[in-house]
């Protein structure tokens, strides 16, 4: 029995992206021999490390496994307020006593008297941090307000939304900030209250989740709740068109690829042997072996640090495309001390000092699009100008040192291309690669003029997902012909 | 010593002053009783390491490090013949047949034992930490397979060198680079991310003596509060227990905005990142 669920349970983190390969589930099952399967944390705990090696999918694993074995914890629905005993608060057995009559509460649940001791019983419970009771009551909150349609196929965000208006989430939280602040004196402690509020309340939402999803569960079955939670990975969502919750989780993943960066193209600079021979090293050791040289030192080479020169295009069609790039040299400005950055449309300016250390980047993206002389004529790109504009600006900066990155879509508007203009950039520069946001197939359609520009890049690389520009990043650590200086 | 359960590890691993959540106690647990490696994965300073010398001290066992950089090969890392001590042998040995000299200069005697093997080739159980293994190259990466899976290392000249005991095998990575997929399937997978404050309370309280309960609390909200804001380097586990030193040793039992200020560099390194926590909470 557990081992069907098991094995379903595998399915659907396949499904949803996650590899886990035959030794992994029969590692995982294998590990349930040493597993209290009672204890919720370390059954979860177990299966996590044996099936997901990658922290940045435990998110999709988590709400796989709240699918599945959410049943497991107690008896599904209405099991749940019996066994925590509700002598404590009468209101409770009241409310349960009216059912689950969800439809008609969303008209004339304002004026019920239930409704108030419900939020109070909320309140009480998160400004105690009593976890048990806020359990039992977004439990009775969802029976209540929720009003789940049976075989509705929804991944349940409505009911939950229909759950919070109903509860006044919002002014629960300010009665909450104002509790837990009461005594505070200065900001310091204010702070800490706010977000201790915040905390709770996303504690509220989630066991609200919970709730709703169990019983979408018993509803529906695990297979056909799991499919409607299902989202792309992280790493797979297109930047094109990411949402703006994507958008903050994507920003915390990059950095850690910047830092990726950096290291590989450190790495290539340390692990490439400078070949020449340390004479005297190699004969003071030898004299360990009696004379013989059987253990030669070579000199180390000379360390130099790369120069990113990044050009983005922040026209309108790139915009959720430009603000991720954007934020990639924002995050990358922490580990290369020489990074220049340039945003532009049909002209190009250099956006470097917004990004510095220490600034917000939200504040930078605005100066980008309000201060930065991006736009010439009339605000459509125009890659032709903005190259030859950069080339004669700056091309005499660029060194054997210097690795210039292109993001864009390669789309001049019928303009003339100018791709000659990358010829010369590329003989100065060490690298030159090109990252465009579109599918390859959609290169060299319409006013796409991808072709003519590749041609003169070291690399082109499709960059839609973060998958692909954790990618490039690892291409871009390939050895190339060193460069001596 | 004998685990019978995660609650065991948790509170073994109390006693020498590691704070072990649910994860980490029964990761290990299992590690123990399947013989696996674990994976440890998370940002610094949140007691990756630290992990292992606890349980090098519960197990009662040796703790051998192996301490990962780019450039770390065979010879570094598994064993390597002592060439300078084999040509000596030979020059002494004059006219001495190769037959038999051979077979004495390939013998253990010229053997320098290197981290992995010392591990599996010790009498006594060991704990095996193979610290940062993102460091090194890929292709390094793939010697280490035979000595995690099978617990074996094959030395062309002596033959298979089998395990003389299962050692308790950690790997961290602080995540510079994909590790291979051959890699992570042989291990357990344990994810160390920064503590809750109610945990982050209990270190400070287990690790900083004479800290007040309500000054740890303090502590392990502002630096919770810190880890929020976008910085460069998020101040770690053993940066926060830093502060609550330091807060102790100037006398203060509460952390008001004028102190925060005061001590923020104890807990930021970049001077961005000061500028940052100093706008956000003592001047907010």
């Amino acid at each position: 029995m557990l081992l069907d669920v098991l094995t379903a349970f595998v399915d659907e983190l396949r499904e949803a992206g996650i590899p886990v390969s035959m030794v992994e589930a029969i590692d995982a099952a294998d590990a349930l021999r040493f597993t209290d399967i009672g204890d919720r944390d370390a059954f979860k705990a177990t299966l996590g490390a044996t099936l997901v090696k990658n922290e940045r999918h435990y998110r999709a694993f988590e709400t796989a496994f709240e699918v599945y074995f959410a049943l497991d914890r107690s008896g599904p629905g209405d099991g749940t307020g019996e066994d925590a005993g509700g002598e404590d608060r009468p209101d409770r057995g009241e409310q349960r006593n009216r059912g689950p009559q969800g439809q008609g509460s969303g008209g004339g649940g304002g004026g019920d008297v239930d409704l108030d001791a419900l939020r109070q019983a909320l309140f009480d419970a998160m400004r105690d941090a009593d976890m048990a009771a806020l359990r039992d009551l977004a439990g009775e909150a969802v029976d209540d307000l929720a009003g789940i349609e049976p075989g509705r196929p929804v991944g349940g965000t409505y009911y939950l939304y229909r759950t919070m208006r109903q509860l006044d989430v919002d002014g629960l939280r300010s009665r909450l900030e104002a509790s837990l602040t009461e005594d505070a004196d200065g900001g310091l402690d204010e702070r800490l209250g706010r977000e201790e509020a915040a905390a709770r309340i996303a504690e509220l939402r989630s066991e609200l989740e919970a709730e709703i999803r169990r019983r979408l569960v018993a509803d529906r079955g695990r297979e056909a709740v799991a499919k409607t939670l299902r989202k792309p990975l992280l790493e797979d969502v297109d930047l094109m068109h990411a949402t703006r919750t994507d958008l903050v989780d994507l920003e915390q993943a990059i950095r850690p690829l910047t830092r990726k960066l950096a290291t590989r193209l450190a790495q290539r600079r340390k692990r490439r042997r400078d070949g020449r021979l340390d004479f005297r090293r190699t004969v003071r050791r030898s004299l360990a072996s009696g004379g013989v040289p059987i253990d030669p030192v070579f000199r180390a080479p000379r360390i130099t640090r790369p120069e990113i020169f990044l050009l983005c295009d922040v026209s309108g069609s790139m915009a959720t495309f430009s603000r991720f790039t954007l934020q990639f040299t924002y995050a990358m400005n922490a580990h290369f001390s020489k990074l220049r950055s340039f945003a532009f449309i049909d002209s190009l300016d250099e956006v470097t000092d917004y990004f510095a250390v220490g600034s917000d980047f939200g504040e930078a993206l605005h100066r980008v699009s309000t201060e930065a002389k991006v736009v010439h004529l009339d605000g459509h790109s125009d890659y032709g100008r903005a190259l030859r504009q950069f080339w004669e600006q700056h091309g005499h900066e660029l060194t054997p040192r210097s690795v210039v990155i292109i993001a864009g879509d390669a789309r001049g508007n019928y303009r003339s291309p100018h791709a000659e203009v990358l010829a010369g950039v590329r003989r100065a520069a060490r690298g030159l690669y090109w990252l465009n946001p579109e599918p390859r197939a959609y290169w060299d359609t319409g006013d796409s003029v991808m072709g003519r520009y590749s041609v003169h890049c070291d690399g082109v690389f499709e960059v839609r997902t973060l998958r692909q520009l954790e990618h490039f990043i690892e291409q871009v650590a390939l050895p190339v012909p060193s460069v001596r200086s | 010593m004998e685990l019978t359960g995660p609650a065991e590890v948790r509170a073994a691993l109390r006693d020498v002053e590691y704070l072990a959540d649910d994860r980490i106690s029964q990761v290990v647990y299992l590690a123990e009783q399947l013989g696996k490696p674990i994976l440890v994965e998370g940002p610094a300073g949140v007691g990756k390491t630290e992990l292992a010398k606890a349980l090098s001290t519960i197990f009662d066992r040796r703790l051998i490090r192996l301490q990962c950089y780019e450039g770390l090969d065979e010879s570094k890392a598994i064993y390597e013949w002592n060439y300078k001590k084999q040509l000596l042998r030979i020059q002494a040995g004059g006219e001495e047949a190769w037959g038999s000299l051979e077979e004495d200069i390939f013998s253990d005697e010229f053997l320098l034992a290197r981290p992995l093997l010392e591990g599996i080739l010790s009498e006594q159980p060991v704990v095996l930490l193979i610290d940062e293994i993102d460091r090194v190259e890929v292709e390094t990466e793939a010697l280490l397979l035979e000595v995690l899976s099978d617990f074996q290392v094959s030395i062309p000249e002596l033959g298979t060198m089998a395990a003389r005991t299962q050692p308790l095998v950690l790997l961290t990575s602080n995540n510079t680079r994909e590790l291979s997929e051959a890699l992570k399937r042989r291990c357990l997978f344990l994810h160390i991310g920064y503590p809750t404050v109610e945990r982050e309370q209990e270190i400070l309280l287990a690790r900083v003596d004479g800290l007040t309960e309500m000054l740890g609390e303090q502590v392990a909200r502002v630096v919770s509060s810190i880890r929020d804001l976008d910085l460069k380097k998020a101040p770690s586990v053993s940066e926060s227990i830093d502060w609550a030193r330091t807060l102790l040793a100037l006398g203060i039992d509460r952390v008001d905005s004028d102190v925060l200020d005061e001590t923020l560099h104890v807990l930021l390194k970049y001077q961005a990142d000061i500028d940052t926590a100093r706008r956000e909470l003592v001047e907010a």
